[in-house]
This record gives structure tokens, C-alpha cells and sequence, in this order.
């Protein structure tokens, strides 16, 4: 079916990617919030347009909540975390930009070589959906070990999970209980994080995970 | 059937856990924790009598049975000795009332997680369950609010969502590969349909999906070099929670790792997923071994054991065959029951003393000889001395795989031999030596500690022949 249907999907699976790509050159906490709004945002209209080609209403669901929840309360929430625990605004790496972005091309490169290789059988649009959704995957685990800080670290969980369900809803009829889990986690896991968050800055006043390093358990 | 066990096994934790959240005093819910967990062993037990019908969500099957009994049990167990372990820490005013009725309520929780991801006949489903299971460990491991506790559980919590983000990602290959035999819903996400008709599946899909299958489980197994969060969440936590980690819920991420093996093993045209289990145990074996020898806090030495002996049951269900997943399932067991006891026994050690460092230990046997001699037989059985189960067990792995790979089998002797070096060395320490430190008797619970060990020992001198059935039997289902 390649066509409009196909177009679109590809187009809205591609700038997801590009997306997380946005994501590995921010050096600063707000605008890396905003980009992950923008990566939230992708994914539900990506996810709204699978729900419209494959007939499946109850993607729109799944769509809303990655609208409303994932790129308006949870980008704001943190935003205000942000303000109210006066966090460093600036985001430390690990590695230079340049060479991030080096990474995350090979990782790409890697997730369509993989993906496209071992899925010559299924259709075209599962498997480019399959391709993309991995390669978001990676370059969230990708952020998660170039920042520093926690809230960045957090940010790069919940890109991870946006790729998960674009893998999700790509796989075309997994049944709805694995859509609403996976958004339920993330509400679980967002919950979980904000604690932590709060009890960080309790002990420490920083939400800098280097100022937890200290501690190794066996070197004092 | 007006009974349906199955629906119990889940309904008692979720409702326990409900009533622990709303009420005080610590001493009735801990009473109330031990019932609730009591009752779950009892559902257990009775699947042997009437084994209940298997659904599209929820199955039972011999393999489960046995992860089942055996998860029930040492929650039970726990339960007991977390109520003498609890009490002392209110006493000492480490934790206040109210977090310990956080604890209990999570406590519950996480005995429904594991029941959920052991039932749990819809892959998705277990997904659900073992990240719940993920979250509420998380929440205790960082339950004394330290520094070290909270980096452990920061810790925990990135590379659990991590290696669940993987399996997820794994389990969407699964469905992937399934849809076009079985078709679109939730038929391709059921374990028994997918076992049934994995022949047909897309091979190359399969392998792709195992491998984050195995990356995603395996990082919650605690196998090297997935493991970097095991230790410290073992040691920061409350000894109970780390009796429950090392004891169950490596064990539930390892029964979810089986469960897609026997999908792997049923598509004639994937790869083996053998090969790729023996290297991971056999490197977590000898990398655990080799780590003990630096350990200075107690806790976290057994945290390192625990990856050994994760190491060597991942090693012997990857070398398959009758013999050594018997062998397999019979390690599990008795490191379960071991490792818990040790935890058990250091648990009240850590209190007396009131530090973890093994430094400051000493002469156990003659300040607290219970809990010391306690500690020693719990030792002797980790390491794989006889007269003990663990020695049996690992016996049984290695002379069941000896004759097939011998090189392999003489490298996993070596890792057993190494660890048992590193751990006798700092027992040796512990236990023997001049008396340091704070020396008070121990309000501690005994029985749950000796009845661990009453069970290896008998284990290790007779195994009734019923045992031995039912484990051959799931010896031969998992192929």
C-alpha cells in the first residue's frame, strides 16, 4: 500500500527520529523539555494517523493520552519542578556534541540494518515503523548515558518509552491492554521519579546525579 | 469450581496490600503481613491438589507450579522474619510507622507482581508484571532515604526501566513475528497459542526478538554485565527486601527468560538461545567470583553471590537437555532457600552490630552463636560444600554437562572454586577470629533462618522421589 497512507506514517515515524536527534545537541534543561514536547507531540500524531490507516479506534486513545499527558502535564510538571527546586539549568555531558551526534547516526544505521534485514516478510510500513521505532529506542538510551543530570536522564527514559509505543502501534493489531500499560507506566514511573526528584534535592540540594557518584559502597 | 485459586493468588496480595496502606501500629500489620502471605502459600499449595483450568490470561502448568510454591514459601518466610526485622528497626528509629506501613503495603504489592508475572499466561502481561514488580523494589530499596540508598534505587530504577524498555521492545518482535500465523489481536499475545504455533513464525524475527528479550530479562536476572544495580540495591535496602530480590525476583525474571526459550525452541529455524545463555552465566559466574574477593560490606558480597549462582543456573538451562534443567531448576531452588537464610542471618547481624562492613565483624560464634553458627551453615551451603543441597545441585550441573562440553563445564568449575575462596576468606573473618564491635544478644527470629536450612540440608541427603518427578517432568517441557 504504498501511497498518501504510506507517505504520512513515514514522514511522522522519520521526524520522531529527527526528533531525538534534536534532543542529543540541548544543552539546556528547558529547551531539552521543549524538544521532548515536540517528540511527545510526533508521536501522537503519529500514533493518531496508524489509528486512521489501520481502522483502529482505539489508537486514538492511546494518541490522546501521548498528547495530553506526555507532551503538555509532563513537560510543564517538570518545568516546574525545575523552577521551584532552582536545578542548574545547564546540562552537563559526558561527550561533546559532535561526537554524540556521531553516535546516534551509527546507531541509526544500525537499528535499519537489523531491523530491515530480519523483516523482509512483513509489510513495508510495520517494518520502516519497526526500523524508526528502534532507532528511537537507542538514541533514548543514547541521552540517558551522555547527561549528567537527573532530570535529563529522565527526559532520554521517556523518549525511550515514546518509541516503544511507536514500535506498539506500528505492530499492527497488538491488542490494547500493551498500549495502556505502556502509557500507565510511564505515569508509574513519572510518579516514582518525582519522589526521587524530591527526595534528591531533600538530602542534597542538587539534582546532579555526579553528586550521588560519590558513593560506591566499597571505596571510603 | 466454586474455588478458583488462581483468582486468589492474586486477590489475597492486592487486598492485603489495600488494608496494610490504611492501618496503623506496626505489630498488627506486620501479624497481618505473615497471614496474608501464609494465605497465598496455602492457594499454592492447594494447585497440587486441584490444578485450576488455564484461561487466555492467567495459566498454571508444572512449570509455574514449582516457581509458584517456591515464591509463596519465601515470601512467607520473609514475612516472619521481616516482623522481627522491622521492630527492631522502629526501635532503632531508622524507619518511623509510617514508612514502615508503606513497606508492608509494598511488600504485598510486590508478592502480586510476581505472582501476576508467574500466571501470567499473556506476554504482555508479564511484561506489566514484572515492571510493577521493577517499581515497587525500587520504592523499598530507597526506603531509609541515605545517600547510598537513594543512589542505589536511582540506580535500580535506570537500569530496570532500561532492561524493561528492551523487553518490552522484545516482546513487540514476539508479536511481530506471531501475527501473521496466528493473526491481529490478542490471540498472538497468548504464551500457549504462541508456544503451539511457533514452527511457523518468521525465524530471523525471533532472533532479533530474543536477544532483547534476553538483554531486557537478563538485566533484571542480574547477569553480568547487566548487573550493575544488583549489589547496591541488595545492600542499601532492608535485608528483608534483599532476601525477596535474591531469593524470587531474579528467579521471576529468569522464569519469563524459560518462557520465551520454549517459544525459541519450538521454531525449528531460529537460533539456539542456548549458546547465548551459557556465555552470559558462565561470564557472570567468573566475573562474580573473581569480585567477591574485593567485598567489604556484607551485604553486598552476597549481592555478588547471588550473580554467581544466577550465573550458574542460567548456564545449565542454557546447556538444556533433561539432566541440566533438572539440574537447573534444582539450583534455583536451593539457592532460593539458601540465599534467603543467609540474608536472614545477616539481617539480624547488621542490627546487633549495627554496621555492615565486615571490618568491623568478628567472632560471631562466640558473641551471638546461634546467629554465627546460623551464618556458618548457611555458608557452607552456598559455596557447594557437601553435606548440603547447593553441593548437590551444582554436582548435578556439572556431571549433566561435563560429557558435552567439557571445557565449558571446567570453566564453570573454576568459578565455583574461586567463589568459594573469596567467601570463606571473609567469613573466616566474620564468624571466627577476636569478637569486635557491639556485642548484644540478638532479638532475633531464628526459625525461618533454620527451616531454610533444615530444607537444604534434607535436600542435600534425600530427595523425596515426588520432588524428583515433578522436576523431571518440567525438566522435560522446558526441552
Amino acid at each position: 500500500m504504498h501511497g498518501l497512507e504510506f507517505d504520512v506514517a513515514h514522514a511522522l515515524a522519520g521526524s520522531l527520529v529527527l526528533a531525538s536527534f534534536m534532543m542529543l545537541y540541548q544543552d539546556r534543561l528547558y529547551a531539552l523539555l521543549n524538544v521532548y514536547a515536540l517528540h511527545a507531540f510526533v508521536l501522537a500524531l503519529s500514533v493518531a494517523w496508524q489509528a486512521f490507516i489501520q481502522h483502529a479506534p482505539h489508537l486514538y486513545v492511546t494518541a490522546t493520552i501521548a498528547l495530553i499527558f506526555k507532551a503538555i502535564i509532563i513537560p510543564v510538571t517538570l518545568h516546574r519542578i525545575i523552577v521551584r527546586l532552582g536545578i542548574h539549568r545547564e546540562i552537563e555531558t559526558v561527550l561533546s556534541v559532535g561526537l554524540t551526534m556521531i553516535g546516534g547516526i551509527g546507531l541509526v544505521a544500525l537499528s535499519m540494518v537489523v531491523m530491515l534485514r530480519v523483516t523482509p516478510g512483513a509489510d513495508a510500513l510495520a517494518r520502516e515503523d519497526l526500523a524508526f521505532a528502534l532507532s528511537v529506542v537507542l538514541l533514548g538510551l543514547l541521552v540517558m548515558v551522555t547527561r549528567r543530570n537527573a532530570v535529563s536522564q529522565v527526559v532520554g527514559f521517556m523518549s525511550l518509552e515514546n518509541g516503544l509505543v511507536l514500535a506498539a502501534t506500528g505492530a499492527k493489531g497488538m491488542p490494547l491492554v500493551v498500549e495502556i500499560s505502556v502509557a500507565f507506566s510511564v505515569l508509574i514511573a513519572f510518579i516514582v521519579i518525582g519522589i526521587f526528584l524530591f527526595r534528591i534535592r531533600e538530602r542534597f540540594d542538587s539534582v546532579d546525579i555526579a553528586a550521588l557518584d560519590r558513593f560506591r559502597g566499597e571505596r571510603r | 469450581m466454586s474455588f478458583d485459586a488462581l483468582g486468589a493468588l492474586l486477590l489475597i496480595p492486592a487486598v492485603a496490600a489495600a488494608i496494610l496502606a490504611l492501618l496503623p501500629g506496626y505489630r498488627v500489620t506486620a501479624a497481618l503481613n505473615v497471614l496474608a502471605a501464609l494465605l497465598t502459600l496455602s492457594t499454592a499449595a492447594s494447585l497440587f491438589v486441584v490444578q485450576p483450568v488455564s484461561g487466555q490470561y492467567l495459566l498454571v502448568d508444572d512449570l509455574n507450579k514449582v516457581f509458584i510454591v517456591l515464591t509463596t514459601f519465601v515470601g512467607f518466610t520473609t514475612s516472619v522474619f521481616s516482623a522481627s526485622y522491622i521492630g527492631h528497626e522502629i526501635d532503632t528509629g531508622r524507619l518511623t510507622p509510617t514508612f514502615v506501613r508503606f513497606y508492608h503495603a509494598m511488600y504485598q504489592t510486590l508478592m502480586f507482581a510476581m505472582n501476576l508475572a508467574l500466571l501470567a499466561n499473556n506476554i504482555g502481561l508479564m511484561w506489566v508484571a514484572v515492571e510493577v514488580a521493577t517499581l515497587t523494589t525500587v520504592l523499598m530499596v530507597g526506603i531509609y532515604r541515605t545517600h547510598e540508598a537513594l543512589e542505589a534505587a536511582w540506580k535500580y530504577f535506570i537500569l530496570g526501566s532500561v532492561g524493561i524498555a528492551l523487553a518490552l521492545f522484545g516482546t513487540i518482535l514476539v508479536y511481530m513475528a506471531a501475527r501473521p500465523v496466528i493473526g491481529e489481536g490478542a490471540d498472538a499475545m497468548v504464551w500457549t497459542i504462541l508456544v503451539a504455533r511457533a514452527g511457523q513464525f518468521d525465524p530471523a524475527l525471533l532472533d532479533v526478538a530474543f536477544v532483547f528479550l534476553l538483554l531486557g530479562y537478563g538485566t533484571k536476572v542480574g547477569l553480568a554485565p547487566l548487573h550493575a544495580w544488583l549489589p547496591d540495591a541488595h545492600a542499601e535496602g532492608p535485608t528483608p527486601i534483599s532476601a525477596v530480590l535474591s531469593g524470587l525476583l531474579l528467579n521471576v525474571a529468569l522464569y519469563a527468560l524459560l518462557r520465551f526459550k520454549m517459544i525459541m525452541a519450538a521454531c525449528a529455524g531460529a537460533i539456539a538461545p542456548g549458546p547465548l545463555m551459557v556465555v552470559m552465566g558462565l561470564i557472570s559466574v567468573i566475573f562474580a567470583a573473581l569480585m567477591l574477593y574485593r567485598r567489604r560490606d556484607i551485604k553486598r558480597m552476597f549481592a555478588y553471590s547471588s550473580i554467581e549462582h544466577m550465573g550458574i543456573i542460567v548456564f545449565a538451562f542454557g546447556m538444556g537437555g533433561p539432566l541440566a534443567n533438572f539440574a537447573g531448576l534444582l539450583h534455583m531452588t536451593m539457592h532460593s532457600l539458601t540465599k534467603s537464610a543467609i540474608f536472614f542471618a545477616v539481617g539480624h547481624i547488621a542490627q546487633v552490630k549495627g554496621t555492615q562492613k565486615i571490618a568491623d565483624m568478628g567472632g560471631l560464634t562466640v558473641t551471638n552463636p546461634v546467629l554465627g553458627w546460623g551464618l556458618v551453615l548457611g555458608v557452607v551451603a552456598i559455596v557447594g560444600l557437601p553435606p548440603l543441597g547447593i553441593f548437590m545441585s551444582e554436582f548435578l550441573v556439572v556431571s549433566s554437562t561435563f560429557a558435552r562440553q567439557p571445557v565449558l563445564t571446567a570453566i564453570l568449575v573454576m568459578g565455583i572454586l574461586i567463589a568459594l575462596g573469596g567467601i570463606f576468606m571473609r567469613l573466616n573473618v566474620v564468624v571466627f577470629g577476636e569478637p569486635k564491635g557491639v556485642t548484644k544478644p540478638a532479638e532475633a527470629s531464628y526459625v525461618p533462618m533454620f527451616t531454610h536450612l533444615a530444607l537444604v540440608l534434607m535436600a542435600g541427603i534425600y530427595l523425596p522421589p515426588a520432588l524428583v518427578a515433578g522436576f523431571s517432568n518440567v525438566a522435560k517441557l522446558l526441552g
